[in-house]
């Protein structure tokens, strides 16, 4: 304390005013402050920005523009030999299907007076989704009963009208594009003036499989649901039992030698693996060398599985360690081994810490997508995988890779579709999340 | 047998075997439990246990042994000549496999053994019969590949009898081992406990083994791949243009260029913002702000990265094309370096801010009280004293970071681009490790290939890369942690 600072400081004039170096400092001190603040904004900036991105995106896909019409389904036409046999019914393509919607389109339009402009018929179908006659069909097929009676058929409207209504397709837009012109549009603008074209609730959008780069409207999520809903089935029943062993051996057991701490080390190190190398493993193993399916939830779930070990590892270590002490000498106490002061006690009362990982680790496992990208979960998917077991051997998607093929699609109302499965996989994860904080607030205890 | 009604049969038998070894013991003491060693239903589960977990373990070993011991005494049978040009071992294989396949599907719509046993013989009509059941082959069928095709079918079927056969005799082998073991004085807890304690070790070298199972599959093939392209090249060369049809050149320095560009401007991002985030929340804010925020801040780190991508892809890339590169002349492309760098940047700040709020709050309030005693502000304390004491922790958390920020792939996938060049424009497309290793090994994938099997070498890399940084952390952590009382 010998260095002379009284010559390098002025001593402060006044009491009450600060004087300029303590200005300087509360100065900085603001600043500081302020960084801070900022820091903060900019986290919650980012935060809302994403939702706001994604939710303006994809609320959208939710809403779905329909036709609607009342096709009247001709026995002479569908069934020729009258007897609804469902052989002889399948015969009929959607072709056939696709004249009768063609005949009723314009049935309707000139019964509700639609100017339609001087458009061909083929050019007024171009307002309907391609999908529409096989909806038909299948509609027919499900239920010969229909054939002779007059349906209402709330038929697909083409992706472009879809866009149209949503504000994604414009004039001008249309105007250079090939599957859409201005004049069909107009037409479109008339016929639901004429309330011919209904905006519904598109719930196709979470039951329908993926469809191909043509029809966008009718592109749904079913698929990846069921495949995410599968994998999730498969990392739930390998990963709880596995990693609530694995954490009972090493918290609970194991002594500390050279081989506990080799596990330990590698497990904090596989939770810092990226995920991309799992999916290099599963290629490898369960693919390549083990000859399990591409594309299959089967590899997916145990993929997912050894990514989500470490997660429920760590966090039942944590949950072991919060009981304390004094329950496994009580049990000891009165004479139960080892075994079943854990099984017993230690385990019943970690119960909740446990769940509560496994279901954060659960939807850490739904969100991911890179590892499932190499096994093949990105191929096109039209057919429902049957129900389990069988069915964890059929090709599927999952809801985030059913996201990234979107995005690889030219037509943007890909991108809506994309959006608004991000909205389903968002709403899947924070009801996941609100399960883990339910379970922890109400079952926790604190010793 | 089918593995599920395999499965369900041995839970039967152990089912069994739990009723049965309980009465056992019961029995033996008259019905006076308190005769027993143990209670009764110890000796019960001793006797499910041993009945179910050898078979079963038996099941799993033999459905992963199985296939490589078929494959290679058939791949013994294809002569060399057998291999046309241009083919290989394991394109034969595959199509041996595949007949296979389409013989069984011949077999589940009716045709007779002898019927099959006539097409095996006839290799043009067994294609035409298989083009018929829809399972199409593009050359024409050798006939060493068909009797190959035919033999493969009858070893798995074999295999499959003999697993039934091996599994079933195991589980009884065990079912009677451990009920004539079932007396008063057999030690039945014991017994079990030590059993489920095996299964418990068992469980968690899991871990290890995934990780030997990492190492091995990308080693292995990475082996295979410096075989085929010079390892020099690999490492060395600075152009990346994989042409499928040969002639590639597959230097990985654009990619690590693009990769570590990318996680700079990441990091760049997420460093001060989480930093001052996790001071602000550590040291200022006021419980309300702080129950408010840091939960906040933590959705972001539980969104999942197609989520960023997808907001990289659709609303930064164009964001800033329209209103930075093109204006400035910087670029055309709304995929970019700068755009998955903020949108990684994002994604790291709850990462950093978790991480270095534990590591602020670890610092004892001693130090900060000393540091106000001695009339320094809050912000001099926290530059001065807290930082100091925290940076190690702090510098783990960025390496961290660091790591998740080189194996991140979503963001990048949607965000940076494709295009592989070393350039120093943040605002052009470029490419990382992660990216290629994705667009090289989806889609129909050929296992011969350098083009393919470079993705197995690109993931070692990363793993190498990742791992060290995990390591360097760890250690920097361990080595120069302040320990306070």
């Amino acid at each position: 304390m010998t260095d002379v600072i009284a010559g390098a400081v002025p001593a402060a004039k006044s009491l009450i005013e600060p004087d300029a170096r303590t200005r300087a400092r509360n100065a900085a001190e603001r600043r500081f402050r302020m960084m801070g603040i900022a820091a903060i904004l900019i986290g919650l900036l980012a935060l809302v920005t994403l939702l706001a991105s994604v939710l303006g995106n994809g609320l959208s896909a939710f809403r779905q523009t329909y036709i609607e019409m009342a096709i009247p389904l001709d026995a002479a036409v569908l069934d020729k030999a009258g007897d609804r046999d469902p052989e002889k019914l399948a015969k009929v393509t959607t072709l056939g299907y696709g004249k009768l919607i063609e005949a009723s389109l314009e049935q309707m339009l000139a019964d509700r007076g639609v100017d339609t402009k001087g458009q061909t018929a083929k050019q007024l179908m171009g307002l309907l989704s391609k999908e529409a006659a096989s909806d038909l069909r299948q509609m027919v097929l499900a239920k010969p009963d229909l054939i002779g009676t007059t349906v209402t058929f709330p038929a697909l409207a083409n992706g472009r009208v879809d866009g149209f209504f949503k504000g994604r397709v414009t004039m001008e837009s249309a105007a250079r594009d090939s599957n859409i012109s201005p004049e069909q549009l107009e037409v479109a603008v008339l016929m639901k003036e004429a309330g011919v074209i209904k905006t519904s609730v598109n719930w196709a959008f979470l039951t329908n499989p993926d469809a191909s780069e043509l029809r966008p409207e009718s592109a749904g999520l079913g698929v990846a649901i069921l495949g995410s809903a599968y994998m999730m089935v498969i990392v739930l029943v390998l990963s709880l039992p596995i990693g609530v062993a694995a954490s009972i051996y090493l918290e609970e057991l194991a002594p500390k030698n050279r081989w506990t701490d080799i596990i330990e080390i590698n497990i904090a190190n596989l939770a810092a693996v990226p995920s991309i190398v799992f999916g290099i493993l599963a290629l490898a193993l369960f693919i390549n060398f083990l000859g399990l399916p591409q594309s299959a939830p089967v590899v997916g779930g145990l993929v997912l599985t050894l990514m989500t070990l470490p997660t429920i590892i760590i966090a039942t270590r944590a949950s072991l360690k919060a009981v304390p002490p004094s329950i496994r000498d009580a049990a000891l106490g009165v004479g139960a081994s080892k075994m079943q002061s854990i099984f017993h006690h230690v385990l019943p009362l970690a119960m909740p810490g446990i769940l509560t990982g496994t279901i954060l680790g659960l939807a850490r496992a739904l969100g991911e997508s890179a590892p499932l990208l190499l096994i093949g979960m990105v191929a096109f998917v039209k057919d429902y995988p049957s129900s389990p077991p069988e069915g964890f051997f059929d090709p599927a998607s999952a809801l985030p890779v059913q996201v990234y093929s979107w995005t690889q699609r030219a037509d943007p109302a890909f991108a809506e579709r994309a959006s608004g499965a991000i909205i389903v996989l968002l709403v899947f994860l924070m009801t996941m999340n609100a399960l883990a904080i339910v379970l922890r607030r109400r079952f926790e205890r604190r010793w | 047998m089918s593995v599920g009604l395999l499965s369900l049969l041995l839970l039967g038998l152990a089912a069994l075997g739990f009723g049965l070894g309980r009465q056992r013991a019961i029995a033996s003491v008259n019905g006076d439990a308190r005769g027993l060693h143990s209670l009764p239903q110890y000796y019960g589960s001793s006797v499910a246990l041993f009945t179910a977990v050898p078979a079963f373990l038996l099941v799993l070993v033999w459905l992963i042994v199985q296939p490589v011991v078929i494959e290679s005494t058939i791949t013994g049978m294809i002569l060399p000549e057998d291999i046309g040009d241009g083919s290989t071992r394991e394109l034969v294989m595959s199509d041996v496999r595949r007949i296979a396949e389409g013989i069984d599907v011949l077999v589940a719509n009716g045709a007779t053994g002898d019927e099959i046993a006539a097409l095996v013989a006839d290799p043009v009509a067994l294609k035409a019969r298989l083009g018929d059941a829809g399972v199409a082959l593009a050359a024409d069928i050798n006939p060493h590949v068909a009797t190959a095709s035919a033999a493969y079918r009858g070893e798995v079927a074999m295999g499959r009898t003999m697993m039934s056969v091996a599994a079933l005799a195991l589980a009884v082998a065990g079912f009677l081992f451990a009920a004539l073991r079932v007396t008063p004085q057999f030690r039945a807890r014991n017994v079990v406990e030590s059993f489920i304690r095996v299964l418990l070790i068992g469980a968690s070298s899991v871990a290890i083994l995934t990780t030997i199972g990492i190492i091995l599959s990308l080693v292995f093939e990475s082996w295979h791949f410096f075989q085929i392209y010079p390892a020099k090249d690999f490492f060395f060369s600075l152009t990346w243009s994989p042409k499928f049809g040969g002639g590639s050149d597959l230097g990985i320095w654009p990619l690590l260029w693009g990769t570590l560009y990318v996680s700079f401007i990441g990091l760049l991002v997420a460093v001060p913002v989480g930093l001052m985030a996790a001071i602000y929340l550590s040291e200022y804010a006021s419980p309300r702000v702080r129950s408010v925020a840091k939960p906040a801040l933590e959705i972001l780190a539980g969104i999942p990265s197609i989520v960023y991508g997808l907001f990289a892809l659709m609303t930064v890339g164009p964001f800033l094309r329209d209103y930075f590169s093109q204006p400035l002349g910087l670029g055309e492309s709304s995929s970019s370096v700068m755009t998955a760098g903020i949108v990684m940047g994002i994604m790291l700040i709850p990462y950093v801010s978790s991480l270095s709020d534990d590591i602020i709050n670890a610092v004892p309030q001693a130090l900060r009280d000393g540091s106000y005693g001695l009339g320094a502000t809050q912000s001099e304390t926290v530059k001065q004293v807290v930082f100091p004491a925290a940076l190690p922790g702090i510098v783990g958390a960025v390496l961290m970071a660091a790591s998740r920020a080189i194996g991140e792939t979503m963001i990048v996938v949607l965000g940076a681009g494709a295009a592989a060049k070393l350039s120093l424009n943040p605002f052009e497309a470029m490419t990382t490790v992660t990216v290629k290793i994705v667009s090289q090994l989806t889609g129909d994938t050929e296992f011969a290939s350098p083009e393919t099997l470079v993705a197995f070498a690109l993931g070692l890399t990363l793993f190498v890369f990742t791992l060290g940084l995990n390591i360097l952390a760890l250690y920097i952590v361990r080595k120069y942690r302040e320990q306070y009382e």
